[in-house]
């Protein structure tokens, strides 16, 4: 068994980051033929493998700048890319993780793993990646299982293998962990650090919580309110794993909820 | 270590009162089966005792089968602990066997025995037997005659629906064209096209199979476009993040995830479909059940009318629970458990 897993270490090399540049993007819907902006003259560069988290008050708009990661919509002005290359339309280089788990529930936990490499039709040649991802994320005997089956936290562990059996390059987070309880959060923050430390994709997390983002991330962008701007960046330095009381934490923390308005709570 | 204990009490105390008289126990389980046995043996009483009012030639065999029947229902459920699932499914149905029975005693009085109920018009129970002995090649063609005539246009106006549905459901510029048409036709009753559509098609067989399609088709497209339409656009960012191309967002996304909605409007369809089969039957093709019931109409021979009218019922609800198993089949996602 040890060797059988060290082979598919081996046969799959940690899938490498990429770079992804957000160039004075602008954004704005319409609703009702009036323009509501939501993502002003917003600039961001991430390196290859950084963990970079986006904090902001809800509604700000960081969703909205996820979209546009993944291609789902086009920005109304500004340019993003993925390493060099234009962002156009969805890529499975590019994968969302959802806040809610959207598993499909006619599909087996193991049929929605495979969604993508099926979507690609290269399914056939490479159903051992799907196994390989069930395995990453302790689900293996829940393969035959279906959505309606699973807890919550199952349900999204399933939606985090659906994404990681395309061996992303960047992974986009859309506050995938906001609907857990306190444990199953705790735990799969841990799991997300170990995974994203192994396979090495650049991550970008969307979350409302200030402690996730510093426990997780080595860079927080803090945004105002809408139209969303870029407020703060803030390198995090310290190793992993990190501990909740680490003071310094602690003291950024305190920094990055004063930025949010939200000092005199602290 | 309070709640341990609890449950332990409460499970040594369980089969104590399964300990109840033997005789109480005996009378549930298989009193009702001596019940239904001496219904049915009434039955067959009532069938031999007096003299029929008319002519039926089957009433000494129909009174011979009851007490069978009621031999079967007595050893049947009071042996049930000995025949397995057979035993049980006997025993669970025993109750019905009793109502059957006292229905049938009472039918076979008030019409054979003395005519409380006008006769031509409530033919007793040998008589209709007497049908299914003696008209049998002739009610079969037309049993034949009506599935394949519903199959026909069943499956042709469910494959227009379903792929009308889809269209209307995932294309702007279908939906633009189709769905006037659609309003402006689908809430016609089919049945009103028939003058139309008896002298414009080559054979009264082409009619009905084209107004058996359009009565099917018109609920399965509402309800597949409904289906399609209301498939949650995060379904769709999923895919499409994946690397799903368009085609594989409808045959893989937007059909499986509007399948519940394609069954109900199969079952709608099979439904008003029925309806525009034996009208069609009746008026214009000269086949079918629709066709006998007419022509038993025509002939007062009423027994053939009730006889013809069973075998439909049985045949319709026997295509809505073959509908209902394929739809379990295929929808066993949406249960609360998995089963196949």
């Amino acid at each position: 068994m040890v060797a059988a897993a060290a082979l598919a270490e081996i046969a799959t090399p940690p899938a490498a980051g990429a770079a992804l540049d957000i160039e004075q993007v602008s954004h704005a819907f319409d609703i009702d033929g009036a323009e509501l902006p939501v993502l002003s003259d917003v600039s961001i560069s991430v390196e290859p493998g950084e963990f970079v988290a986006l904090l902001g008050p809800s509604g700000c708009g960081k969703s909205t700048l996820l979209r546009l990661v993944a291609g789902l919509d086009k920005p109304k002005a500004g340019r993003l890319r993925e390493d060099e290359e234009r962002i156009r339309s969805p890529h499975p280089s590019r994968v969302v993780v959802f806040q809610d788990p959207t598993l499909f529930p006619w599909r087996s936990v193991w049929d929605n793993v495979a969604l993508g490499l099926e979507a690609q039709g290269i399914l056939k040649s490479q159903r051992h990646r799907v196994d390989d991802a069930l395995d990453l994320v302790g689900l293996s005997s829940f393969r035959n299982a279906y959505p309606h089956q699973l807890s919550g936290g199952m349900a999204q562990r399933v939606a985090l293998a659906r994404a990681l059996v395309n061996d992303p390059k960047i992974l986009i987070l859309d506050e995938p962990l906001g609907k857990l309880d306190s444990l199953t959060r705790i735990t799969m923050q841990a799991e997300l650090v170990s995974l994203w430390q192994r396979k090495g994709f650049t991550t970008l997390l969307v979350t409302h919580d200030a402690e996730e983002a510093l426990v997780l991330a080595n860079r927080v962008i803090v945004f105002s309110d809408r139209p969303a701007r870029v407020k703060a960046d803030i390198r995090v330095d310290r190793p992993y794993p990190r501990h909740r009381g680490d003071p310094y934490l602690a003291d950024l923390r305190r920094q990055i909820l004063g930025l949010l308005g939200l000092d005199a709570t602290w | 270590m309070s709640t341990y204990s609890l449950s332990d009490g409460l499970a040594s105390s369980a089969p104590r009162t399964s300990r109840a008289p033997l005789l109480a126990t005996w009378i549930r389980e298989s009193g009702v089966g001596v019940l239904a046995s001496i219904a049915w043996i009434a039955f067959g009483l009532s069938c031999l005792w007096w003299e029929d009012v008319g002519d039926w030639s089957r009433t000494h065999s129909l009174g011979i089968a009851a007490f069978i029947i009621a031999a079967v229902a007595l050893f049947g459920t009071v042996g049930a602990d000995y025949l397995g699932s057979a035993g049980q499914a006997l025993r669970k149905r025993a109750p019905w066997l009793v109502a059957l029975g006292v229905f049938l005693t009472l039918w076979e009085v008030a019409t054979a025995k003395f005519a409380w109920l006008p006769l031509p018009f409530f033919p007793p129970p040998q008589a209709i037997i007497e049908v299914y002995t003696d008209d049998l090649p002739k009610l079969l063609d037309s049993v034949f005659a009506s599935i394949k005539l519903q199959l026909g246009g069943y499956l042709i106006g469910a494959t227009i629906g379903f792929l009308t549905g889809v269209s209307i459901g995932w294309s702007r510029a279908v939906g633009y064209w189709v769905h006037p048409v659609l309003r402006f036709i689908g809430p016609l009753p089919a049945t009103a096209w028939l003058p139309i559509a008896f002298f414009t098609f080559p054979s009264s067989w082409s009619a009905s199979t084209f107004l058996i399609a359009l009565a099917t088709g018109f609920p399965v497209t509402v309800l597949t476009w409904s289906g399609v339409a209301s498939v949650s656009n995060a379904y769709y960012d999923v895919a499409r993040t994946l690397g799903a191309k368009p085609s594989f967002l409808v045959l893989k996304v937007a059909i499986p995830a509007a399948l519940p909605h394609v069954f109900v409007g199969l079952f709608m369809g099979l439904g008003s479909s029925f309806a525009v089969l034996v009208v069609a039957e009746m008026i214009g093709v000269k086949a079918g059940l629709g066709w006998y019931l007419q022509w038993a109409q025509g002939w007062a021979a009423y027994a053939n009318m009730y006889a013809a009218l069973i075998v439909m019922s049985l045949l319709c609800s026997g295509a809505i629970t073959l509908l209902f198993a394929i739809r379990d089949r295929l929808l066993v996602w949406q249960k609360g458990t998995v089963k196949w």
